[in-house]
């Protein structure tokens, strides 16, 4: 299936959300693919949902839980183990104010 | 011109559960860092979020108490952004589907005096819905240090219309709010603990204009006493802005409580765009008239009514409503001594808290719960006094011995010897008639029309009950005996 990029793909934008520096030959290319997975989920558009109510879910399952029992978690040491850098027993990052 | 502010609030105050909102593992605050994470704060892979029952409890139950309506369905959403509070790279939140619809908090304006009641009125809610919190930033000079403790805390945002005019509006829309959340034992809203945390969206218009003007979120209102300075600040910089003729832009500002100034933050790169959409992995919840009613029948009466009802059953004035009603430990301790002594009692027993119990309970800076004094002792105090078996000055010491050990009134009375004097009629009436017996000069006065002239007795009776006969029982009965002479 090859089809043209949709038209409201902005590949610079979705790019930059992702925090993903493309290449132009990439943008390109990523413009083709994310196209064509538009315009196939496009399709869905065709179907006749007269009477269907809109749901964010495939299954009707409702109301799952769990009760409110705190139970151990993660000691510092086992929840720092992938962290970069760590001081203080917290995860050092990049300087990020918002 | 007159300008007219509108001010909306963006509070979020986070709910008192045992275990956080997606998983179980505990929630609370001060803890060392990072002990309170699993697989799902960090977002390990493959971990799955599972919701807690008790925090759809308390929020469903917060939106009961403010009088809004609850979403039949309700689902939730992902909110991206990368950020590193959220090691998810999206928060957890509630987009077009929140639990809670409409509602509406009550305030109390400031009145013309402190002791007389302002004007009240209702502010409207557009929504209130269920999230998680963040990581907690700490910021040095060239790096960030992330604590995740916070992460995964079960969080309500609670939004108000823009249907507020003015800083004390919305300082009594947070006193307000903070107050029905604790009654409901939804939070304990503590803003130094980050429990109770409040945005504030403010524009200013020329009165009469109906279309909004720039807003300019206000962030980091750290305390109620900050959201009032900090809003009245920004109005009057608003006003200032137009007023030389320059443009207010949409942004972000920071204000500083200590400094009393305000700064434009950076605003974010671009536009706000989270790309929200449902959370495959936690299903829709929802919630029927049964479970509403179940959560109804544990709602407790809020201040407000509990104020109106107070003054209306006991004919409290508005200087002890005011006071009693705030806290519910008090209100309940005031509510339970009533029941002792009877209503008609109830402004004694009003005044005997709201001076005497608080006065010590601050000066020992101690909560209600853990005071010595229970209702059954202001109850025996108030019947020995009503008996005329202590006085005044008597009542008030046997009070602060009794906030400091715990006796009931009347063994405190008897061991320091505080019983008004005398204990039978017979003792005062021959201290009266040895007083006027003593004195035929004032007895002539007295005959005579000088009415002053009683006082001449007093004196002497006094001394005999060691000054601790009531002045009152002393001039009756004087009165009496001289009226037969």
């Amino acid at each position: 299936m090859t089809m043209s990029s949709a038209p409201d793909l902005n590949i610079d934008h979705v790019a930059k959300l992702a925090r993903l520096a493309l290449t132009a030959e990439e943008k390109a290319r990523f413009s083709q693919q994310l196209g064509d997975v538009l315009h196939h989920i496009e399709q869905l558009g065709k179907v006749d949902v007269t009477g269907v109510e809109p749901t964010a879910h495939a299954f009707p399952i409702t109301n799952v839980w769990a009760d409110d029992i705190a139970r151990p978690g993660l000691t510092v040491e086992t929840a720092l183990r992938n962290a970069p850098a760590q001081r203080d027993n917290m995860i050092v990052v990049p300087k990020v104010v918002e | 011109m007159n300008y007219e502010a509108v001010i909306g609030l963006e509070v979020h105050i986070q709910i008192k559960t045992h275990s956080k909102v997606f998983t179980r593992v505990a929630a609370g605050y001060g803890q060392p860092a990072n002990t309170l994470t699993d697989p799902v704060v960090l977002a390990l892979p493959g971990t799955l979020p599972v919701m807690n029952k008790a925090a759809l409890d308390a929020i469903i139950k917060a939106g009961l108490l403010l009088g809004c309506e609850i979403a039949p369905v309700c689902k939730w959403d992902r909110k991206n952004y990368f950020y590193p509070d959220s090691p998810k790279n999206y928060q957890i939140s509630q987009y077009d589907q929140p639990i809670c619809l409409g509602g509406s908090v009550e305030i109390e304006l400031p009145g013309p005096a402190r002791n007389v009641m302002g004007e009240h009125k209702r502010i409207p809610l557009t929504r209130i819905h269920l999230e998680e919190d963040v990581g907690k930033l700490n910021h040095f000079a060239t790096e960030s240090l992330v604590d995740y403790n916070r992460a995964g805390t079960p969080l309500m945002e609670i939004v108000s219309d823009p249907a507020m005019h003015s800083a004390d509006e919305a300082f009594a829309y947070l006193t307000s709010l903070r107050a029905t959340m604790i009654y409901g034992g939804i939070s304990d809203c503590d803003m130094e603990k980050g429990q109770l945390r409040c945005d504030a969206n403010i524009s200013i218009r020329p009165v009469g204009e109906t279309k909004l003007g720039t807003k300019v979120e206000l962030k980091n209102l750290n305390s109620i006493s900050f959201v009032r300075d900090g809003i009245a600040h920004e109005i009057k910089r608003q006003i200032a802005v137009l007023e030389r003729g320059g443009t207010l832009v949409q942004e972000t500002r920071d204000y500083d409580g200590q400094t009393g100034a305000s700064q434009s933050l950076r605003s974010k790169e671009m536009a706000h765009d989270y790309r929200y959409f449902p959370d495959p992995d936690l299903m829709p919840v929802k919630v029927d008239e049964a479970w509403q009613e179940r959560l109804r029948a544990e709602c407790p009466e809020l201040p407000f009514p509990k104020q109106r009802r107070f003054a209306e059953s006991y004919q409290l004035p508005y200087t002890l409503t005011s006071v009693l009603v705030w806290d519910r430990t008090l209100a309940d301790f005031f509510e339970s001594t009533v029941k002792l002594v009877g209503p008609a009692k109830a402004q004694a027993v009003g005044n005997w808290i709201t001076n005497d119990l608080l006065r010590e309970l601050g000066a020992a800076h101690l909560e209600i719960a853990a005071s010595k004094v229970s209702p059954a002792h202001i109850a025996a105090l108030i019947g020995l006094f009503d008996a005329g078996s202590v006085l005044t000055n008597a009542a008030k010491e046997i009070f602060i011995e009794m906030f400091a050990t715990g006796d009931l009134p009347g063994a405190i009375a008897d061991r320091r010897g505080l019983r008004a004097a005398p204990t039978d009629a017979g003792e005062l009436e021959q201290w009266c008639r040895d007083a006027i017996a003593a004195n035929a000069k004032a007895v002539a006065e007295f005959k005579a029309g000088k009415d002053s002239a009683i006082n001449a007795f007093k004196g002497p009776v006094m001394k005999a009950a060691k000054g601790k006969a009531d002045p009152k029982r002393v001039d009756a009965a004087l009165r009496q005996l001289l009226a037969t002479m």
